[in-house]
């Protein structure tokens, strides 16, 4: 779809530093990794959750349960929009007491972060939620605010702040694109544009 | 891949990759099945009448159920106190009901074609929870989703479907939907139960004889026999019935090792089948199609009433 | 009143006449038909590029009156006949109450006398009731003016029942009509039975239930030497049937619809459209191929329409629940023109035989033909003239058309029943 990439402003080194040092925010704040999970929001916060679980491992020696969420259920913009595609949620984990690290690639508006708190609370009930995103690129409708943040991103509305992985996209990036008219706002579709 | 549909009436007017997307999406509803909240606030505010224009328990509870718990509001148009009984036609009941502002209506009513006419006269979107000797389509869903889950897929799978063929609402939908999904589809009754023109409904081959067919199929379907309809007699006696086209425990050495066994339910023990078969754990699989209808019904539910495809904003 | 009806194309097989002429009409007769008429005192109507043929007759038409005033009346659908170009209609006698006895003969033709547009023909029922069971009071009918005799919309079911109707009615000498379909093998039916009502789930309505009837009627009309005349006939084999009676001599006829003709059974779709529901059910393509074909081979002998009016709550309803019938006496001269004449399957003189000569002489009513001293009942039509069907509405009550929205070429423009103009260019009096 038309997008024109204006500015890359993280690369693969910037997104790994950033993801480390959220990992070791995430120890130091919860002091060590008793009743953590970490759980992302498809469809790339699913795959940050897994690197900050790889990278608390390599620090603590301790893998911590991992989850995946699937928000679609919960979305309050269904009744506008297509049914949207809808991926497998996979928490194979008591969430009941745990301290659940919720992680997204890019945080805007927070409608996808509300939607997610009521699906992970739909699951059990979790001792605490902390919530972690790569870039926060502001203009927050809800009242929602990050507890660890990649980077800090200033953007306007006619912007769109996505993240590339090399997993699915063959590229690890933050970049900046101008929303062409029609196209969707949000994460990359799987597997690049 | 958009979902391009209104209603859910006639599958054959659903592609492979439309019945792929209502399976899958069918998986994921199955995972909010198996929690405790077993409820997702996806139809907060959507509205929803089950107008069924004649009996019907499990279709109506599975739909109901399927409907709270997508958050719907949900009401059960019919039964006995149904206004067409008391002489009111279906057109002037749709719009009736239309004056409630609704979105969705589950149709069911003993007579063929009634969803579609419903559909002419209602804003709101329509299901055919079956229709008179016609369709059924959301029965053929679930009964794909369950052979899915149990053989893992469509293609060159052959389906045997045993019973009551031509006053079949559930073969109606079932052989068509099998076709489209690649199955090869057998027909297994006497000739007073096999339609004029079987092969029009997706039947491949046609046979009388249960026996000589068993020993090919990877899934049985045994269709109810309404013994409420034996009435005008199409074979002697239930008794001859089971003899020649009932499952029993002698039948199942001719079944491949692995073959399932359906059942659209409820089931007659005795008729269809001994309860050897009914309740046969590796084979029946007639308790998995009672749940595969709340999930395919939630997945129904939830693709027909999305919107248009843009501008998702996180 | 006298009319001159100059520079029309008259085409009447009976005086094997086919060529531009002038009629002159006085009084309920013709007078004369020329090359060239001069009548000083007639209103002179200019027909040239128009067609002039006896006054056609459409012998199947359900009337509804007396007793279903709401589907359509008798004024109602007389005028609708004239719209058509009809000059008559014989009625069907599954009224309420029955036309069974002499009075409901006389309710039915003094209605038609008083709406005045085309002749009323009654049709009596065979037994009474149309139950099958008692025979009818015939002679007290026909002494009323009841012209044939018919159970039509059932079949008598018992042949021996069937056999006593014949022998003792054939001594009034009127023809017996018969509707096919054995009610056991037929059951329910809904649709044609095959690959369609399959398809959509509803009962099959045989051919062979047709069949069997056919048979078996043709038998007890050899059997009992009473005139036999299958109605509505709808199946291939049922018409060979019909031309081996024929070959063999029997007095035997048959008629054929439009809708029989020119639909099948594919018309019936995912839609259900009620207009579709007739009975006997709309067939095959090959069926309604071989009803063609008998048409132009002299197998059938007449083209009714079985006009079949209903409400339109009536027939909005779920398929299984609508009544059988669709309407078409507005439009079947226009669909006999457009599919069979313009298309050289039949030529136009055959169209006269079928829907004026042929029907006159079954009934046993009073012949008509373009010639001096003849009844002046006569149709005009203006062959070229294209419209759709439906356009601007029917004069029918009903509106049960299964040919609603067809593109034809061909319409009645004027027509005399009796020496009377009951329709001038289209406009009906």
């Amino acid at each position: 779809m038309g997008t024109t990439p204006k500015a890359v402003i993280m690369d693969e080194t910037a997104v790994n530093r950033a993801m480390t040092r959220i990992a070791h925010e995430i120890l130091e704040r919860n002091e060590g990794c008793d009743d953590l999970a970490v759980v992302g929001i498809v469809t790339r916060g699913d795959l940050l959750a897994k690197q900050l679980v790889d990278r608390i491992e390599e620090i603590e020696g301790v893998r911590v349960p991992l989850g995946s969420l699937d928000i679609s259920f919960y979305r309050d913009d269904y009744l506008t929009h297509l049914a949207p595609e809808i991926h497998e949620t996979r928490v194979p984990f008591d969430v009941d007491g745990k301290r659940i690290v919720l992680v997204d690639d890019v945080l805007y508006t927070g409608r996808t972060i509300r939607a997610a708190l009521e699906a992970l609370m739909d699951l059990g009930r979790p001792s605490r939620i902390e919530l972690a995103v790569l870039v926060d690129r502001g203009h927050r409708e809800l009242p929602i605010c990050p507890d660890f943040v990649g980077k800090n991103v200033p953007s306007s509305h006619e912007e769109n702040v996505r993240l590339y992985l090399k997993e699915v996209d063959g590229r690890t990036s933050v970049e900046i694109t101008d929303v062409a008219a029609g196209s969707r706002v949000g994460s990359a579709p799987l597997g690049g544009e | 891949m958009a979902f391009d549909h209104k209603h859910l009436i006639d599958i054959r007017e659903y592609s492979d990759s439309d019945i792929w997307k209502i399976l899958e999406t069918a998986k994921a509803f199955s995972a909010v099945n198996e929690r405790a909240i077993k409820k997702v606030p996806t139809l907060k505010g959507k509205t929803i009448v089950n107008m069924f224009n004649e009996p019907s328990t499990r279709t109506r509870s599975s739909f109901e159920l399927a409907e709270k718990r997508l958050s719907a509001d949900s009401l059960n148009f019919g039964g006995s106190s149904t206004s067409t009984v008391k002489g009111e036609s279906l057109i002037d009941t749709v719009m009736t009901l239309n004056s409630y502002k609704i979105d969705m209506v589950v149709v069911r009513d003993k007579h063929a074609g009634a969803p579609y006419i419903v559909s002419q006269h209602t804003p709101a979107g329509v299901i055919d929870a079956g229709d008179g000797k016609h369709g059924h389509p959301t029965q053929a869903l679930l009964d794909l989703y369950t052979i899915w889950q149990h053989k893992g897929g469509f293609e060159g799978m052959k389906v045997g479907i045993v019973g009551d063929i031509s006053h079949s609402r559930v073969v109606g939908s079932l052989a068509p939907a099998l076709k489209i999904m690649g199955a090869e589809v057998f027909a297994i009754a006497p000739g007073t139960l096999i339609p004029p023109a079987p092969e029009v409904l997706g039947v491949d081959h046609v046979s009388n004889s249960l026996d000589d067919v068993l020993p090919e199929l990877d899934v049985v379907y045994m269709l109810r026999i309404q013994r409420e309809r034996l009435e005008g007699a199409p074979f002697p006696s239930l008794r001859e019935y089971h003899n020649l086209f009932g499952l029993t425990r002698a039948r199942e050495r001719l079944m491949k090792p692995d073959a399932i066994v359906c059942h659209p339910g409820p089931i007659n023990r005795g008729v269809e089948f001994d309860s050897y078969m009914a309740d046969h754990p590796q084979r029946s699989v007639i308790l998995d199609q009672v749940y595969a209808g709340i999930c395919v019904r939630m997945a129904a539910l939830y693709l027909l009433l999305g919107g248009s495809d843009n501008g998702l904003s996180a | 009143m006298a009319y001159l009806l100059k520079g029309a194309r008259v085409v009447d097989p009976q005086v094997a006449l086919d060529g531009i002429m002038d009629v002159f009409i006085d009084g309920d007769r013709i007078a004369k038909v020329a090359p060239s008429i001069d009548a000083p005192d007639a209103e002179v109507i200019d027909l040239s590029g128009k067609c002039l043929v006896p006054g056609l007759v459409d012998m199947h038409v359900h009337l509804r009156e007396p007793g279903y005033e709401h589907k359509s009346t008798i004024e109602s659908e007389t005028r609708a006949a004239v719209r058509g170009g009809m000059t008559g209609v014989c009625s069907m006698p599954n009224t309420d109450p029955v036309t069974d006895n002499g009075t409901v003969v006389s309710y039915v033709l003094s209605q038609a006398a008083a709406a005045g547009y085309c002749r009323v023909f009654p049709s009596g029922a065979m037994t009474k009731g149309l139950k099958g069971e008692v025979i009818s009071e015939m002679g007290d009918m026909v002494a009323h003016g009841a012209v044939a005799f018919t159970d039509d919309g059932r079949g008598v079911q018992g042949a021996g029942m069937l056999r006593r109707c014949m022998d003792y009615g054939k001594m009034f000498g009127r023809v017996f009509m018969s509707h096919c379909q054995d009610e056991d093998l037929v059951g329910e039916g809904q649709i044609n039975e095959g690959v369609v009502s399959t398809k959509r789930g509803l009962l099959g309505w045989p051919a062979e239930g047709e069949e069997l009837q056919i048979s078996r009627d043709i038998q007890i009309a050899r059997l009992t030497g009473a005139k036999l005349h299958i109605q509505h006939i709808s199946t291939a084999r049922g018409l060979e049937m019909v031309r081996e009676a024929k070959r063999e001599g029997l007095p035997v006829t048959c008629e054929a619809a439009p809708h029989h003709l020119f639909l099948t059974e594919d018309a019936i779709d995912e839609t259900f459209d009620t207009r579709f529901k007739v009975n006997p059910p709309l067939r095959t393509a090959e069926d309604a191929a071989a009803l063609r074909a008998g048409l132009a081979d002299g197998t059938v002998d007449a083209i009714v329409t079985d006009h079949a009016p209903h409400a339109a709550w009536e027939k909005s309803r779920e398929f299984e629940l609508a009544p059988f019938g669709m309407t078409g006496i507005e439009c079947s001269l226009a669909l006999v023109l457009t599919n069979l004449v313009r298309t050289g399957e039949i030529p136009l003189a055959r169209m006269v035989e079928l829907m004026s000569v042929n029907p006159r002489r079954i009934l046993g009513v009073e012949a008509v033909s373009v010639a001096e001293g003849s009844l002046a009942d006569l149709t005009v039509f203006d062959p070229e003239l294209a419209w759709t069907v439906g356009e601007g509405g029917y004069e029918s009550m009903a509106d049960n058309c299964g040919f609603d929205g067809t593109p034809v070429i061909g319409r009645a423009t004027d027509v005399f029943v009796g020496g009377r103009r009951v329709m001038a260019d289209g406009c009906i009096r």
